[in-house]
């Protein structure tokens, strides 16, 4: 539904967005990692032509709050990120100075012409370093860098690992990661005196979490203030937080009464969006002599960045590592330690898959060493341990439910799809010349569609666990649904609009999806963490379904029938057996807005219905995926050969936005694991800050991807619906980072270490040989 | 600030007259002072590919250029795609192949994918994939892209 504009370059970006006497601003931002201001001189800058305003953080202080983060996690500190640095600069990047002018070129002239003086504080670069006793403090009112710490525990795995027959282990490394949305992050703020009422415009995933935050955080009741995200270019977790350049939008708005627009550029989102990952995890992994997993115990420290992020705190990423660790396994004993440090770099956040493609990695990696120690066959040794049908629901050793899920069947189809034994025995083969072959093997569930029993975030001050649609028949006939979620291209006006047809009975090209507003639809926070579906579609369904009830009663009034006799379908209500007898949907609509004359006694007038879901617990996705990789000694460089994805959704709306979403996810993993990094150096200065340097991959770089759906529907949620939004990218990286494994066997290499960027692989390759 | 500069050129078969500094961006003219917002900013360092145009019939990223050296060209972008109405067979192509998601690298794909198959009727996969490495979708994963291009071809041909 939605395509038919963007193909024709009429989408409505923010950056599309023009309002009259609108001002443009250009952020200055700090050259340093940590720093000290001594002085910030805005006046050369502010007498220039075009210029309206430059204001400093002390400046912004008094119309707008900083950011904090809450949280009821034990231990854990919040940080305040102001709209504008304030005392000191916390990493290269962090906006100092808002110059507000008639045009971008003009304001990014006047940058220049301010003055700011910093004393250089030393850089906290590491967790390493940040964790040391004497290091530099990123936060003074924090008392130490590290924001955070978890554990879980289940058994005794200290015990288990000493009786065990086989234990593999490792340092683990995951680098940092950018989500690389195409339509860098903008906004645009609009404040009416006279209505003391602000708009503001947003590239967001979360109009609805936005709003109740700046409401707060600017003094304004909230139905005073409208957050809209109109078409949005993409999302995977980046947009999902809230943005200190939408604080100072709104506040700079209202200060100086007047439209006020930003729009990043490049540069500014690969310094300042919220990254990814960045861990290293100490994991092992106990077996029995017969591939029985008898323990698992990982310590994952992460590198948070300088600041912890609204909503979701810095604990979002890591506590999902070891949330996730055990993955869909039966892993008797188990304990995973999560800690969250503060450095001086941009703030870590969600990114698609959050902290599971992190988890699969070691886990899986884990697996397939204990498979190589042993002699046995990978995929031999997770069918012994993966959670059985019979097993269902399965407590993991964290505390995730996982209501149901297709663990072994999806391993059995990925390895006859990608006809498993046939690229062994190829591999085998001694007259075989040329590159190295190897095949990987990466099994997952993941929690969907998550609802009020578990915080999407550790001990978050929000809670994310429901959603509403209202769906209205207009008097035409016509359907109009709207909800509290957002879209950044995963087709909501589509897959949404099937679901209210469906269950309503209306024709699609009749129903039209609203969403992405709040003014428009009902309360709700947006899309993120696989939910949209699920939660929304749930929603949809409820309200659908009140409607339909509500129409077939008014139709059987008219029509003189019971409510039971009359079918309705495509927008007509027809009477069982006699198909001439029938009204349309805008006949029944007309008579509900004509009112009492027309309806059923007692019956209220209007066609229109609000319903709120929350699915509670939430549901478990699940996949394998299976990589073939060729790697080549000489030139370090990986070919993925063949990528196959036997995945879990549940019941499937549209095939083929399900197939987008896992093979575009799959691309994210790939990249990943082979191409992207963020890579700062020992200042704290990032030295990945263009796309020529941080590599995005590219259609010639990515394999065809072969989807395979399961389609087992979710036997706890409304519609049979599972999320798929991110599974693709919690896969891949596991997958590919086993078949280069597997094909560095016989050289006796393991691979600890994500990406695998030709640069690393040479290395490894360098490295005097361990035994075998 | 130097001297606003004239600036001819034929868009979409329209003739315009700009007046602009020299220093401005191509695409920033096309936005801004023609209000033709479909060619996207993904980079503005030539590497993204959302705002490729046709020049002269030639795809070219209009970030990295200045409206000055635009100046007496003819120009196409994704606004002058689709015909009295009708969707050209690429755009048709794209929305049955699911060759979008966020649609924001989509006019800079579609003129790449018009440029690839006016110099290149009928490509083959790894032909395309070539073709249209010049522009990054971070939402597709290039696969219904590569079935829309090439189901645009055979339409085309």
């Amino acid at each position: 539904m939605e395509d038919a504009r963007l193909l024709q370059g009429q989408g409505r970006f923010v950056a599309d967005l023009t309002l009259s006497r609108m001002l443009h601003v250009a952020f200055l931002r700090s050259p340093h990692a940590h720093a000290r201001l001594v002085s910030v001189d805005t006046r050369p800058a502010r007498t220039l032509p075009g210029v309206a305003a430059c204001i400093t953080g002390d400046e912004i202080a008094t119309h707008a709050r900083p950011i904090r983060a809450e949280s009821k996690m034990a231990g854990y500190h919040a940080t305040e990120f102001p709209p504008l640095a304030r005392g000191k600069v916390r990493f290269v990047g962090e906006a100092v100075v808002a110059v507000l002018a008639e045009s971008r070129y003009v304001a990014e002239d006047a940058l220049e012409a301010v003055d700011v003086r910093y004393a250089a504080l030393p850089v906290v670069a590491t967790p390493e370093t940040a964790m040391a006793g004497d290091a530099p403090l990123v936060h003074e009112a924090a008392g130490s860098n590290v924001l955070l710490s978890r554990a879980f525990v289940r058994g005794d795995a200290d015990a288990a690992m000493a009786g065990a027959a086989v234990v593999v282990g490792d340092r683990f490394r995951f680098h940092r990661h950018a989500g690389v949305t195409m339509e860098n992050r903008a906004c645009l703020a609009d404040w009416n005196t006279g209505a003391g009422e602000l708009t503001l415009w947003s590239s967001t995933q979360v109009p609805g979490l936005l709003r109740e935050a700046l409401a707060e955080l600017l003094d304004l009741p909230a139905h005073r203030l409208r957050v809209v995200a109109p078409d949005v270019g993409g999302g995977f977790g980046v947009k999902s937080a809230l943005y200190p350049e939408e604080v100072a939008v709104c506040a700079l708005a209202r200060l100086t009464g007047r439209p006020v627009k930003w729009v990043g550029d490049r540069r500014e989102d690969l310094l300042t969006s919220t990254q990814a990952w960045d861990e290293t995890i100490d994991a092992e992994l106990a077996v029995d002599a017969d591939g029985t997993i008898h323990a698992l115990r990982a310590r994952v420290v992460a590198d948070v960045g300088a600041y912890s992020i609204h909503p979701w705190t810095a604990s979002i990423e890591v506590v999902q590592v070891i949330s996730f660790l055990p993955g869909p396994y039966r892993v008797p004993h188990y304990r995973g330690e999560a800690w969250g440090v503060a450095t001086n770099k941009a703030p870590m956040g969600p990114y698609r898959g959050v902290g599971r493609p992190v988890s699969t990695f070691v886990t899986e990696a884990l697996v397939d060493r204990a498979a190589r120690r042993l002699g046995m066959d990978p995929v031999a040794l997770r069918l012994r341990n993966l959670i059985r049908p019979d097993e269902l629901p399965y407590r993991s050793p964290s505390g995730v439910v996982w209501d149901s899920g297709s663990f072994v069947e999806s391993l059995e189809r990925a390895r006859d799809v990608v006809a498993y034994e046939h690229v062994r025995a190829a591999q085998r083969d001694p007259r075989r010349a040329g590159p190295y072959v190897g095949v990987g093997v990466a099994c997952y569930v993941e929690l969907t569609g998550v609802g009020s029993a578990i915080p999407a975030s550790p001990g978050a001050a929000i809670n994310t666990g429901t959603e509403g649609a209202t769906v209205r028949v207009d008097p035409s006939g016509t359907v109009t649904a709207s909800f509290g979620l957002a879209c950044q291209g995963q087709g909501h006006e589509t897959t949404l609009a099937q679901v209210v047809a469906a269950e309503l009975g209306a024709r699609l090209e009749d129903v039209r999806v609203v969403s992405g507003d709040t003014a428009a639809g009902p309360a709700g926070t947006g899309t993120y963490a696989s939910r949209s579906a699920v939660i929304g579609g749930g929603a949809a369904i409820l309200a659908a379904r009140a409607l339909r009830e509500k129409a077939l009663a008014i139709g059987a009034h008219l029509l003189e029938v019971s409510a039971d006799d009359l079918t309705l379908a495509d927008s007509r209500a027809t009477v069982r057996g006699a198909p001439d007898r029938a009204l349309s949907l805008r006949e029944i609509a007309r008579a509900a807005y004509a009112g009492a004359k027309r309806l059923p006694a007692g019956m209220e007038p209007g066609l229109e219905a609000t319903r709120f879901y929350d699915p509670y617990f939430g549901t478990a996705s699940n996949a394998t995926h299976i990589a073939v990789v060729e790697v080549d000694p000489e030139t370090c460089g990986v070919v993925v050969r063949r990528f196959v994805v036997v995945e879990d959704c549940g019941r499937i709306i549209n095939p083929l936005i399900v197939e987008g979403q896992a093979i575009g996810g799959v691309a994210q993993g790939v990249g990943a694991a082979l191409l992207e990094e963020i890579v700062y150096d020992g200042d704290g200065q990032l030295l990945t800050g263009s796309l020529m340097d941080y590599l995005v991959p590219t259609a010639a770089e990515l394999p065809p991807v072969e989807v395979v759906h399961l389609e087992r529907p979710s036997p706890t949620t409304l519609g049979g619906f599972k999320g798929v939004g991110e599974g693709g990218t919690i896969g891949a990286p596991a997958a590919v980072a086993n078949a280069i494994a597997d094909a560095l066997k016989p050289l006796g290499i393991e691979l600890s270490e994500l990406p695998v960027t030709p640069d690393r692989l040479f290395r490894l390759l360098s490295r005097p040989r361990q035994a075998l | 600030m130097p001297d606003a500069v004239t600036v001819r050129l034929t868009v979409n078969g329209v003739a315009h007259e700009g007046r602009c500094e020299p220093r401005k961006l191509f695409v920033d003219f096309l936005r801004e002072d023609l209000g033709l917002t479909g060619t996207h900013v993904g980079c503005e360092h030539g590497v993204c590919g959302a705002c490729t145009i046709l020049i002269d019939g030639e795809a070219a990223r209009s970030c990295i250029m200045l409206a000055v050296q635009a100046d007496g060209a003819e120009i196409l972008t994704i606004e002058g795609l689709a015909q009295n109405g009708k969707l050209h067979p690429l755009q048709e192509a794209f929305r049955e192949h699911h060759g979008l998601q966020c649609g924001f690298c989509t006019p800079g794909m579609l003129m790449t994918a018009l440029d690839l198959l006016r110099t290149n009727p009928s490509p083959t996969e790894a032909e395309i994939r070539e073709g249209i490495s010049a522009v990054l979708c971070r939402c597709t994963g290039y696969h219904g892209i590569i079935r829309a291009v090439e189901a645009a071809a055979r339409a085309m041909r």
